[in-house]
C-alpha cells in the first residue's frame, strides 16, 4: 500500500516538517526560558532582601540601606490616580464607540486616534505632561501632574478593554431589553455594563501592572530622586519605585552598595506585575465560570 | 474486498459519543450515498476514512478503519500518505487564495512533484475530469476566487482529482450550488465511478437516488440500515428509515 | 413633560459619552500642540550657548558663523580667517579664563569689576581674535563687533552629525547620530524578535496542543507586563557584563545589548499580533490543504502563512514601534554615546534616552530644552507613521476580503 509506512517516499517532506517543527519548539522554549530566566534572576536575588524593615522604612545612608516605603507609597498614589482619571473617561469613552458612535469616518477616526495615542511612546508622554500639567498648568512636579500624564497613557488600554468587553455581548441583550421599552441608556446601565463589567475589570487591573512599572512618563512629572517622607497633598513630589530602581542602578551615590537594594526593588516590581496577571486570569476564569453556569 | 470498510467504530468528541459501533463495507467502483438527520455522524463517519478527524482536539476512536484492508488508525501509518489515496471534497467550496492553476496544482507540488511538464498535464486532465477545463483555459492565472460558486466547487474536486487517489469522499458537494451546478456534479459523480470509490453525503433524497449504488441511512450515531439503493428508498426495513426517505422527519 | 426630561436625560448621556470619546482625539492634538511649538522653537534660536557671547575684531570683516564653524575654529580644525571668509590671517582663540595671560590679576579688580573693561580693551587690541565670554563682561561701549550666529536650519538639525547641546561657545544639534542610534537598535532588535516571535507564534497557534498553549500565553502574558526599567535592570547587571567578556570589550553597553533586551521586550507584541492573525486563517482552508496530503508545516507556509501576512507585517512593525519608542530599558543598556554607529558592539544613544537622560539638566525653554521636544516631535513623528501604516495594512486586508 502506497500510505502505509515506506520511509522513501516523500521523505523531504517529512524531514523538513521534523526539522521545522523542532526549530519552532526549540525557539518556543526559548522564549520561555528567557522570561524564567529573568524572573529567576530578580526572584532569587530579590526576595532574600525582603524584609519588614526593607518595606517600612525611609532609605538611608546614599539610599544604600533601610527600606523603600515613600516609593512604595508613592507609586500606589500614582496607580490610584491615574486608574481615578482613566477608568471613567475609558470606560464612557468605550461605551461611545461601541454603542452610540455610527460606523462611518467619525468612528474609524476616533478609534485611529485611540490606537495612536496608544502607541505613542512613553516618553512622549512625559514631555508632554511636562509640558501641560507641569508648566501650563502649573502643578509644578507633583501626584496630580503624574498621575494625569500616567492617566492618559492607560486610557487607550481602559478604553480597548472596554470596547471589547462590549464588542463580545450578543445583540440579543441589546434586542431584548430595548423591545421591553427601556431606553438606550437604560438598557447599557440595566443590561449591558453589569455583563461587561468583569471584563472591563480584568483590564483595568491588567493596566495597574502597566501604569506601577512606567518610568519615563513619571521623571519630570512628579518622581523625586530622594525624598524620604510621604506625600501630604497631590501637590507633592514623591518616590516611585521604578524611578527608585533606576536611579539606584544607575546613578547612586554608590552603585555598588545600593545593589541588594535595586534587587529588592526589582523583586517588588515583578511580585506586582506577578500579583496583578495572576489576579486577572483568576478573575476570567471565575467570571467565565459563572457565565457558563447561568 | 472492501475499498473502505470499518469494524465496530466508535467515535467520541470528549464525553459525548458521536459514533456508536459502525461496521459496514463499501466496494470499489461503487456510489455510497450517506442520508439520515443533521448531527447524526455522517461528516464525522465519512472523516474518519482519512483521518482528517485528527486535527480536532479529545476526539477518541475505538474499533478499525480499514482502506483496502489496512488499518489506517494503525501507528505505521503515514496520515499524508494516506490522503493523497483517499481525496476529500468539502461541503463549502474552499479554494486557496492563489490562481485556478496553483489550485490543482497544490496536491502535486507538496507531495513533491517537479517536473514542469507534467504538472502542466495533469491539471489540464483534472480540469477536464471535472468538466471545468473549457470555461477556464483561459484565465488559468486568474485567482480561484473569481470563479462561480459552482464553478469553485468544481475546481476543488478536480484538485482532489489531481493527485490519482482512489477514493473520494465528498461531503454533501452540492448543498451550497444552484440546480445547474448540482446537475453537473452529478453527472461528474456518475463518470468518476469508473475509476473510483466514492461516498457522497447528502441532504437530498432525489441526488442519492439518482447517483448512488447503494445508500446508508445514519441516525444519531447508528448505522440503521444500509443496502442498495433502490431498496432503501422503496423498501425500507426500518421504520425510521422509511420516515426519514418519506420525509416524515429530518 | 416628563418624557421631554426623559429625552432630554438621554440627549445629555450621549453628550457626555461622546466628549469622553473625544477625550483621546483631544489628548493626540494637544501632544502634536505642545510637542511642535516647543520643539519649533529650536529654529529661531542662535545655537549660541545660553548666556555666552563670541565676539570679534572691529576690523574684522566675518559677521557671521555658523555653529558648526565656531566649533570648528574652537577645535582648532579651521586655523585662519580666510577658512570662513576672513582676511587671511591666523585666528586667534581667546576663552575667559585665558585673561590672566594678558593682564595680572590686580588689573580686573578685586571682584573683576574692571573686566569688561579689558576684555573690550583686549579685543580691540588683536585683530585676529575671537573671544568667548559671558554676556553678563559685555560692557556698553564695547570696541568690537559680536558674531552673529546662523539660526539652526532644519537640515542641519536632521543632517548635523554632531550631538553637543551644551558644549561652548557653541552648542551642536545634529540629530543624526541619535536618529541612526534609534533604527540602528531598532533594527537589531526585530532581527533577534521576528524569527524568535514568529516562531513562537506558530508553534501556538498552530503546533502545540492546548496544554503547552495555555502554558505559553500566560508567559507571553507576562513578558508584556514585566516592566521596562525591569529589563534594564537585568541588561544592565547581567547582559552587559556578559557581552563585554564574550567579546572583550572595554565595555558592555553596546548596541547589542539594546537590541536584545528590546527584541525580549517586543516579543510579545509580535507573538500575539501574529498568533490573532493566523487564527483568523479559515479552517476549511487548511483541512483542505491537509486533505490533499500536504504535511501540517506544508500548510502552515502554504496556507496559513500567506493567509495572515498582513497580520504577520503589522505585528513586525508594532514591534519595531515598540523598539524606536522604548525608554528606560535602552537607556540603561546601550552605553548612550551619541556617534554614528557602525557595528552592534558600540555604544549608541536612541532618541528616547537622550530625551530621558537630558531634560532633567535642561533650562526650560532654553534651546536645549527645545532641541529635546523637537526630539521628541521627531520620536512621535516615526510612530504616527508606524500607526498610520499598521491602520492602512488592516483596512486593506479587510477591503481584500
Ligand atoms: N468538533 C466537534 N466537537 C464536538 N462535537 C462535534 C464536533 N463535530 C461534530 N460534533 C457533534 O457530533 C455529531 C455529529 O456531527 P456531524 O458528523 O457533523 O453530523 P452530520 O454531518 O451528520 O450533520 C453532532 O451532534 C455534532 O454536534
Ligand atoms: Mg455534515
Amino acid at each position: 500500500m502506497s500510505f502505509t509506512s515506506n520511509p522513501n517516499l516523500n521523505k523531504s517532506k517529512r524531514f523538513w516538517q521534523a526539522f521545522a517543527f523542532n526549530s519552532f519548539r526549540l525557539l518556543s522554549f526559548l522564549v520561555v526560558a528567557i522570561l524564567v530566566v529573568i524572573l529567576g534572576f530578580i526572584i532569587i536575588n530579590g526576595i532574600s532582601v525582603i524584609s519588614w524593615e526593607f518595606l517600612t522604612e525611609m532609605p538611608r545612608e546614599g539610599m544604600t540601606k533601610g527600606g523603600i516605603f515613600p516609593a512604595i507609597v508613592g507609586t500606589l498614589w500614582l496607580v490610584v490616580g491615574s486608574l481615578l482619571f482613566a477608568c471613567p473617561i475609558g470606560i464612557l469613552s468605550g461605551i461611545y464607540i461601541n454603542e452610540y458612535a455610527k460606523d462611518g469616518w467619525l468612528k474609524r477616526f476616533i478609534k485611529l486616534m485611540t490606537n495612536n495615542l496608544a502607541g505613542v511612546p512613553s516618553i512622549v508622554f512625559g514631555l508632554f505632561g511636562m509640558a501641560l500639567f507641569v508648566n501650563k498648568f502649573g502643578f509644578g512636579d507633583s501626584i496630580l501632574a503624574g498621575s494625569l500624564t500616567l492617566g492618559l497613557l492607560a486610557l487607550p488600554v481602559v478604553i480597548r478593554t472596554t470596547e471589547e468587553a462590549l464588542k463580545a455581548i450578543d445583540d440579543s441583550f441589546r434586542i431584548g431589553s430595548l423591545a421591553l421599552g427601556a431606553s438606550k441608556w437604560q438598557t447599557i446601565w440595566k443590561v449591558i455594563l453589569p455583563i461587561a463589567l468583569p471584563n472591563i475589570i480584568t483590564g483595568i487591573i491588567l493596566s495597574v501592572g502597566r501604569v506601577s512599572g512606567e518610568t519615563a512618563p513619571i521623571l519630570f512629572t512628579v518622581a523625586a530622586y530622594f525624598l524620604p517622607k510621604l506625600p501630604t497633598s497631590i501637590f507633592d513630589q514623591v518616590m516611585a519605585l521604578p524611578y527608585h530602581l533606576y536611579v539606584i542602578s544607575t546613578s547612586g551615590t554608590n552603585i555598588e552598595a545600593s545593589r541588594a537594594m535595586a534587587y529588592g526593588t526589582a523583586f517588588i516590581l515583578i511580585l506586582i506585575v506577578l500579583l496583578v496577571n495572576l489576579l486577572a486570569n483568576w478573575l476570567r476564569r471565575y467570571f467565565g465560570r459563572k457565565v457558563k453556569m447561568n | 474486498m472492501y475499498s473502505l470498510e470499518s469494524k465496530d467504530l466508535h467515535l467520541y468528541y470528549g464525553d459525548f459519543h458521536a459514533l456508536k459501533g459502525i461496521t459496514m463495507g463499501m466496494k470499489k467502483n461503487e456510489v455510497t450515498a450517506f442520508i439520515g438527520p443533521s448531527g447524526c455522524g455522517k461528516s464525522t463517519y465519512l472523516r474518519c476514512f482519512n483521518r482528517m478527524n485528527d486535527l480536532i482536539d479529545n476526539v477518541r476512536i475505538d474499533g478499525e478503519v480499514l482502506v483496502d484492508g489496512v488499518d489506517i488508525y494503525q501507528k505505521s501509518i503515514l496520515v499524508d500518505d494516506l490522503r493523497t489515496h483517499v481525496g476529500m471534497v468539502f461541503q463549502k467550496p474552499n479554494p486557496f487564495p492563489k490562481s485556478i492553476f496553483e489550485n490543482v496544482a497544490y496536491g502535486l507540488r507538496v507531495n513533491g512533484t517537479k517536473d514542469k511538464n507534467l504538472i502542466a498535464e495533469r491539471v489540464e486532465t483534472s480540469l477536464k475530469q471535472a468538466a471545468l477545463w473549457d470555461e477556464v483555459k483561459d484565465k488559468l492565472k486568474k485567482s480561484a476566487f473569481e470563479l462561480s460558486g459552482g464553478q469553485q466547487q468544481r475546481l476543488c474536486i478536480a484538485r482532489a482529482l489531481a493527485i490519482e487517489p482512489s477514493v473520494l469522499l465528498m461531503d454533501e458537494p452540492a448543498s451550497a450550488l444552484d440546480p445547474i451546478s448540482t446537475a453537473k456534479i452529478e453527472e461528474l459523480i456518475y463518470q468518476l465511478k469508473e475509476n473510483y470509490t466514492i461516498i457522497i453525503v447528502t441532504h437530498n433524497m432525489q441526488q442519492a437516488g439518482r447517483v448512488s449504488d447503494n445508500t446508508a441511512f445514519f441516525y444519531m450515531g447508528e448505522l440503521v440500515e444500509y443496502g442498495k439503493t433502490k431498496n432503501i428508498f422503496t423498501s425500507p426495513k426500518d421504520t425510521r428509515t422509511q420516515n426519514y426517505v418519506t420525509g416524515r422527519f429530518g | 413633560m416628563k418624557r421631554y426630561f426623559h429625552n432630554f436625560g438621554e440627549r445629555l448621556i450621549e453628550g457626555i459619552l461622546a466628549l469622553s470619546g473625544a477625550v483621546t482625539s483631544l489628548t493626540v492634538l494637544l501632544i502634536v500642540v505642545f510637542l511642535f511649538k516647543e520643539g519649533l522653537g529650536l529654529f529661531s534660536q542662535h545655537p549660541v550657548s545660553e548666556g555666552g557671547v563670541i565676539v570679534v575684531n572691529n576690523q574684522n570683516p566675518v559677521k557671521e558663523l555658523s555653529a558648526k564653524q565656531i566649533k570648528e575654529i574652537y577645535d582648532q580644525n579651521i586655523t585662519n580667517w580666510k577658512e570662513v571668509g576672513g582676511k587671511n590671517q591666523p585666528i586667534k582663540i581667546f576663552r575667559l579664563e585665558d585673561i590672566t595671560d594678558y593682564y595680572p590679576e590686580e588689573q580686573l579688580g578685586a571682584n573683576f569689576e574692571y573686566l569688561p573693561q579689558r576684555l573690550s580693551e583686549l579685543v580691540s587690541k588683536q585683530p585676529e581674535i575671537i573671544a568667548y565670554f559671558p554676556e553678563q563682561y559685555l560692557s556698553k561701549n564695547f570696541q568690537g563687533h559680536p558674531i552673529e550666529l546662523e539660526n539652526i536650519t532644519l537640515g542641519s538639525f536632521l543632517g548635523g552629525k554632531e550631538w553637543y547641546p551644551t558644549i561652548q561657545p557653541a552648542v551642536q544639534m545634529g540629530v543624526l547620530p541619535l536618529i541612526l542610534g534609534t533604527l540602528w537598535v531598532s533594527f537589531g532588535a526585530i532581527l533577534i524578535a521576528l524569527p524568535l516571535g514568529l516562531a513562537a507564534a506558530i508553534y501556538t497557534a498552530e503546533i502545540a496542543d492546548n496544554k503547552v498553549r495555555n502554558t505559553l500565553k500566560p508567559v507571553i502574558e507576562l513578558l508584556a507586563g514585566i516592566p521596562s526599567v525591569v529589563y534594564g535592570f537585568f541588561g544592565l547587571v547581567v547582559l552587559v557584563p556578559l557581552i563585554q567578556k564574550v567579546f572583550g570589550l572595554p565595555v558592555g553597553e553596546t548596541a547589542l545589548a539594546g537590541s536584545i533586551i528590546l527584541g525580549i521586550m517586543a516579543l510579545p507584541t509580535i507573538i500575539s499580533v501574529t498568533d490573532d492573525a493566523m487564527r483568523t486563517t479559515p479552517r476549511a482552508m487548511k483541512e483542505a490543504s491537509l486533505a490533499l496530503g500536504a504535511t501540517k508545516w506544508q500548510t502552515i507556509y502554504k496556507v496559513v502563512i500567506p493567509y495572515s501576512i498582513s497580520g504577520i507585517s503589522t505585528a513586525a512593525i508594532l514591534g519595531i514601534g515598540r523598539a524606536i519608542g522604548e525608554t528606560m530599558a535602552v537607556l540603561m543598556v546601550t552605553g548612550n554615546a551619541s556617534v554614528i554607529p557602525h557595528t552592534f558592539l558600540e555604544p549608541v544613544r536612541t532618541i528616547p534616552a537622550t530625551i530621558a537622560a537630558e531634560l532633567g539638566e535642561a533650562p526650560q525653554g532654553g534651546i536645549h530644552f527645545q532641541a529635546l521636544f523637537a526630539l521628541g516631535c521627531i520620536l512621535f513623528l516615526m510612530t504616527l507613521i508606524i500607526n498610520v501604516s499598521v491602520d492602512m495594512v488592516s483596512a486593506k486586508k479587510k477591503a481584500n476580503r
